[in-house]
């Protein structure tokens, strides 16, 4: 790791001030599981280092029916919060799916959030990425890229995010919290990370200085009917190859509201309007799950060793509907 | 009773750890070690030899023959720092029930203190990217990647280490447990595994072997201990330290 300074802020506004006054080349840490390994193999390298512990951001909160949530809450905190389990179960599963129990020990809402991706290519410095180093390249285009992303990809791009909490959250409607120079302002989950295009090094809409202060989820009708599924290589301590978020109203055996999202496919956290579509108003059977998961997965566009993903992403949504539904 | 945070999700392969089949990078490597390999891979070093000189430094530093770098004092550069060394800063650090006063640059780890700094040897860092659990302790009494946080970051916080948990020569529980079911073999993984073990014993699981191996997860074991090691976790954690 190369040389650090290092300051612990104790509230909001003194982090925003200490990460303003050296904008380019300084950092906000939290529960560093994700920051200090990407500074460890060098992809990270922030100068100074903001210690945002301090900050009053660790608490989770009934509002009008629905969640606050800050964004220092530890991940094994908010998976086992009796709220979350009862009324959001795919966030608890989603969570508990991700990492190891040390890292959910540590690691933060709001990193995880902004958690980066696993693209080999972009944790090896001496490989081209265009996500690292932009222009340089993409090593995982004609290279190894059986753990990359088939949906959102683009010429420049291909790694996948790699957050379990965040296929939940997209799923859940959820509301991002940031807190920056120019003050406070709200983001939609849906809106918050960025697809890569030519700018695969942009990946949320974070400016510069900014921080997550809270995550909100809105009361709903259909959480308390959710579900998370994750395959993986190995049953547990592994990323997903494809996983899926769903939650679902039903009216007697017919679905009136869904909600679809999928992980390990995508570019960012990957919500499917396309597959809510097909699923509202159809009776919640093996038929509809298909037709959902054939238009979740219309856009994909495989390489060389990831088109398994696009069978696999299928058959774990149709399989996660089941569960949610009840009828498996 | 908790619920299992994945029942009906996932189901866990028999035999072993969900994760012992991991290609992981191995899992060895005290800064000594790193050095005694990387001198071996040149092909002109043997082990015996490479051995026989550390000894000799250490012997020659013992009387005092050879200096010690100027910044070796309380703030010993541990492995993995690049660069030249910045200017370390003052800690306290509360561990197994002690403060111990130290100077660190920022970049240090809590592993790294432990070990290089305080003389705490019993964390393991064996992959260094918070993949192996070998260097787990108990932060506020809840298990952590000591490799993954900084010491800086640490002050205040009550932590424990594998020399913290025995009371005198009475070992912990688990301790006792990983000794009656032979839970190690090389014993590199089990430091590690045990303090994983102990805050795994305060966590909201099941009772279940599955439980256990998928509560056991981050600890990877590559002599593949793992029946031993779940018997020994399936043992020791419903006793009382």
């Amino acid at each position: 790791m190369r040389p650090i300074d290092y300051t612990a802020a104790h509230d909001v506004k003194g982090a925003l001030q200490t990460l303003a006054a050296r904008p380019l080349d300084s950092a906000p840490i939290g529960g560093g599981t994700n920051l200090v390994d990407l500074m460890k193999i060098h992809v990270q390298n922030p100068a100074l280092l903001v210690d945002i512990n301090g900050l009053p951001l660790a608490e989770i909160q009934e509002v009008e029916g629905g969640l606050r949530i800050g964004a220092l809450v530890r991940n094994s905190d908010l998976a086992n919060h009796p709220l979350v389990r009862e009324r959001y179960p795919v966030l608890s599963e989603a969570l508990l799916a991700g990492a190891s129990p040390q890292l959910r020990n540590m690691a933060t809402v709001g990193g995880n959030i902004l958690q980066r991706t696993r693209c080999a290519y972009f944790r090896d410095i001496s490989q081209p990425c265009n996500k690292r180093e932009p222009g340089s390249g993409c090593g995982a285009m004609e290279g190894f890229n059986r753990m990359h992303a088939v949906l959102g990809t683009s010429a420049q791009c291909i790694a996948a995010n790699p957050s379990d909490m965040s296929v939940a959250l997209a799923a859940l409607d959820a509301t991002v919290h940031v807190s920056g120079p120019q003050g406070e302002r709200t983001v939609a989950f849906g809106d918050f990370h960025l697809l890569p295009g030519s700018t695969p090094e942009r990946e949320t809409v974070l400016r510069p200085g900014e921080l997550i202060t809270h995550v909100s989820l809105p009361a709903s009708r259909f959480a308390a009917r959710s579900r998370y599924l994750k395959v993986r290589d190995r049953a547990s301590y592994a990323f997903a190859l494809a996983s899926a978020a769903v939650a679902i109203e039903l009216d007697g055996k017919t679905i009136k509201d869904a909600r679809v999202a999928l992980g390990g496919v995508g570019t960012k956290p990957w919500r499917s309007a396309e597959a809510e579509k097909a699923l509202i108003g159809q009776p919640a059977d093996e038929v509809h799950f298909k037709a959902a998961a054939a238009a979740a997965l219309k856009g994909a566009k495989p390489r060389a060793h990831n088109a398994f993903k696009v069978e696999l992403a299928r058959r774990t949504l149709v399989r996660v509907l089941a569960l949610a539904a009840g009828l498996a | 009773m908790a619920r299992s945070p994945l029942k009906g999700v996932e189901d866990s392969r028999p035999g072993g750890f969900a994760c012992m089949s991991d290609p992981k990078q191995p899992p060895h490597g005290d800064g000594a070690e790193r050095e005694a390999l990387s001198a071996l891979d040149d092909g002109k070093t043997t082990r015996r030899e490479f051995v026989g000189t550390a000894v000799v430094g250490g012997a020659l530093l013992a009387t005092g023959l050879l200096s010690l770098p100027a910044n070796a004092k309380g703030s010993a550069k541990a492995p993995g720092l690049e660069g030249p060394p910045v200017a370390p800063v003052p800690l306290r650090l509360q561990i197994n029930g002690k403060e111990h006063a130290l100077e660190v640059e920022p970049r240090v780890t809590l592993l790294d203190a432990l070990r290089e700094n305080l003389g705490l040897t019993g964390s393991k860092k064996g992959c260094d990217l918070g993949q192996c659990g070998a260097c787990t302790v108990l932060v506020e009494g809840r298990r952590v990647n000591s490799c993954l946080t900084l010491a800086v970051m640490q002050q205040g916080k009550q932590i424990t280490t594998i020399e913290g948990l025995a009371q005198g020569d009475a070992l912990h529980p688990m301790q006792q447990s990983f000794l009656a079911h032979d839970g190690f073999q090389c014993g590199y993984c089990t430091p590690g595994q045990i303090m994983s073990a102990v805050g795994f014993s305060r966590e909201p699981w099941g009772q279940t072997d599955a439980d256990i191996r998928e509560g056991m997860c981050g600890n990877i074991c590559r002599c593949g201990a793992y029946p031993h090691i779940v018997a020994a976790v399936r043992d020791g954690r419903g006793k009382k330290a």
